[in-house]
């Protein structure tokens, strides 16, 4: 049975050393898939099969392209994969400079097709290295070095963007003014991007899919709103657990200088001024900033008081709290939220999947 | 004999800087793919290899010399291929020189050579191989490139050992002015004979000779280990 919406198929089996490797897992032609779960379980192996530097059974497939295929004996080699490839680390050539890297892949990819334009200056202007053309990988700095490694990766026309950790090498500023642009490839480039990470707040900003792994094996998979809030999976148990929303700016309330999203199910108030109506943006609501009302609270200064339905409560979080999954909207059919409150204080308001409630937030973050 | 006799003296040096420029150039092209194979492969046995390379470091040139006289000579392979033009024996010719020297020599080209390639690893050509380059278009686009300082080590001390060369060249060459008298046989003969001015012009001259040679070797490494990595 074939699906109609291009994908991408990626199963492999197989043992390193002592590491067995057994995935299998579809990702969206599009967006950002992260592969995500602690050091080790096998996600930097997972990418590098992807690009043909490792070669573990299985099969690879990106929309109507086979890269590999053991049943049918068929391995495309690096180098006849149109694909881009981010390293860990820098990786720029030494010997030659910043525009030679750039053009390094693009000169070997000839014309081959591309669903962006995706010419070199879009692509210097995109990442912000126009002043860096002619200097030398010795002169730059962690965070212009893997912002060039993108271009170059970017300018081999690719089909798909492999991405292993590209930000573990850097400090924290250089992550931050590196984020940026990765959001704004994200925006302006249909590529689908597999994105490898053991940090969730890197995951949180930037992936649209996700990809939970563990020693090896794959836990769940699937977008980021579902995995975000499923009780069974770690993401929620986390003691920083949060769920991202999608959110478009509606309306800016300038006497308080206030901006209101809106959101599935919804509306968010957050304070300044985020964006011009219309604007998508990503949205960040803390488990520990989440709670409920069983009727409307009015003399409260909490802006954000949301008519929600309980979907689930798990009570393994720990002796003293519970996680609840609770869905926006009266009729509880909007994007789902999570709370970490009290066992007291579910056992006081009764609360139980269904239970009609008010969820109270008490921050909203913005994530992009 | 009360002058010099200037052809005496530069008949040798010629000859020496011809075996030595020819030497440097084969050990470039055979010993390179010897030394990528010494620094990529995984085969269990390329110590092994390895150490048959670096042999000529530790063996006298009389050992070497001795058994490249058997395998030049008219009963072995040389003389063998030189029969095939017509020849008796590749030993005490010019071209049996040029294969002793480069066996001799070998150790002093690969080595550096693949150090160079060993010290950047794997990530720069599989970065190459990401960005479409086949193996073949990643060695010259990027390793060697890359191993250029190896490169020019090892070409600088293949010639220079090449230049210093007498055992070796004692056993299989022998003394034919203009086909195998080299310099350091030269300087030999000299001495044997009692021509001290010429022996002290070519053994000064390959004095100032050889601390040129290792002062370059030696700024070059500094300069590449300033800018290169």
């Amino acid at each position: 049975m074939r699906e109609s919406v291009p994908q991408i198929s990626t199963a492999f089996a197989g043992t390193l050393g002592s590491f067995s490797l057994d995935v299998a897992f579809k990702m969206p032609m599009r967006g950002i898939t992260a592969l995500f779960g602690p050091s080790g379980c096998g996600k930097t192996t997972i990418l590098r099969c992807m690009a043909g530097l490792q070669h573990l059974p299985g099969h690879f497939i990106v929309g109507d392209q086979v890269w590999q295929d053991s049943a049918r004996s068929v391995f495309v080699r690096t180098h006849e994969r149109p694909l881009g490839y981010v390293f860990q680390e820098a990786s720029i050539f030494q010997h030659l400079n910043v525009r030679q890297n750039l053009l390094y892949g693009a000169k070997r990819a000839g014309n081959a097709p591309t669903s962006d334009a995706l010419d070199f200056d879009a692509i210097v202007e995109l990442l912000g290295i126009g002043q860096l053309l002619e200097r030398s990988p010795v002169a730059l700095s962690g965070g212009e070095r893997q912002r060039v490694s993108v271009g170059r990766a970017l300018l081999s026309r690719p089909r798909i963007l492999l991405m292993d950790e590209p930000l573990s090498a850097l400090d924290r500023m250089t992550k931050e003014e590196i984020l940026p642009y990765f959001e704004r490839l994200h925006q302006s480039l249909a590529l689908p991007v597999v994105y490898v990470s053991h940090d969730i707040g890197e995951v949180a900003r930037l992936a649209d899919t996700l990809v939970l792994l563990s020693k090896g094996r794959v836990m769940a998979s699937g977008p980021l709103e579902v995995l975000q809030t499923d009780p069974s999976l770690p993401l929620i148990a986390a003691p920083d657990a949060a769920v991202m929303l999608e959110g478009r700016v509606e309306s800016i309330d300038e006497t308080y200088a206030l901006t209101t999203f809106s959101v599935a199910g919804g509306a968010l108030v957050m304070p300044g001024r985020q964006g011009a109506p219309g604007a998508e943006r990503r949205l960040r609501i803390a488990a520990s900033d989440v709670s409920f009302t069983l009727t409307a609270a009015s003399d409260t200064t909490i802006l954000n008081c949301l008519p929600a339905r309980i979907v689930s409560i798990d009570g393994a979080a720990n002796e003293a709290q519970v996680n609840i999954i609770a869905a926006l909207g009266a009729d509880g059919s909007g994007a789902r939220i999570a709370a970490r409150i009290t066992r007291k204080s579910q056992a006081a308001l009764g609360l139980a999947p269904g239970t009609p409630v008010f969820a109270q937030i008490k921050s909203v973050a913005l994530m992009r | 004999m009360g002058e010099l006799n200037l052809a005496q003296l530069w008949s040798p040096i010629r000859l020496t800087i011809e075996l030595a420029f020819i030497t440097t150039i084969l050990l470039l092209v055979f010993g390179t793919p010897v030394a990528w194979w010494l620094a990529r492969s995984k085969a269990r046995w390329k110590e092994a290899v390895a150490t048959v390379v670096a042999m000529p470091l530790v063996l006298p040139p009389t050992v070497l010399g001795f058994y490249l006289l058997l395998l030049l000579g008219p009963n072995g392979p040389g003389g063998w291929i030189a029969g095939l033009y017509g020849a008796r024996t590749l030993a005490f010719t010019f071209t049996g020189l040029v294969i002793g020297s480069v066996l001799y020599s070998m150790p002093f080209v690969v080595q550096p050579i693949r150090n160079a390639f060993e010290a950047f690893g794997d990530r720069p050509l599989e970065v190459a191989a990401t960005l479409r380059a086949s193996p073949w278009d990643a060695f010259w686009s990027v390793a060697v490139p890359l191993a250029r300082p190896g490169f020019l080590t090892g070409a600088i001390l293949g010639f220079a050992h090449t230049i210093g060369e007498f055992g070796v060249i004692l056993m299989i060459g022998g003394n034919i002015p203009g086909q195998t008298k080299v310099l350091s046989v030269a300087i030999y003969d000299f001495v044997e004979t009692q021509y001290w001015t010429e022996a002290h012009i070519l053994a000064g001259g390959m004095v100032v000779f050889s601390f040129a040679v290792i002062l370059t070797t030696m700024m070059l490494g500094r300069r590449y280990g300033q800018h290169g990595r």
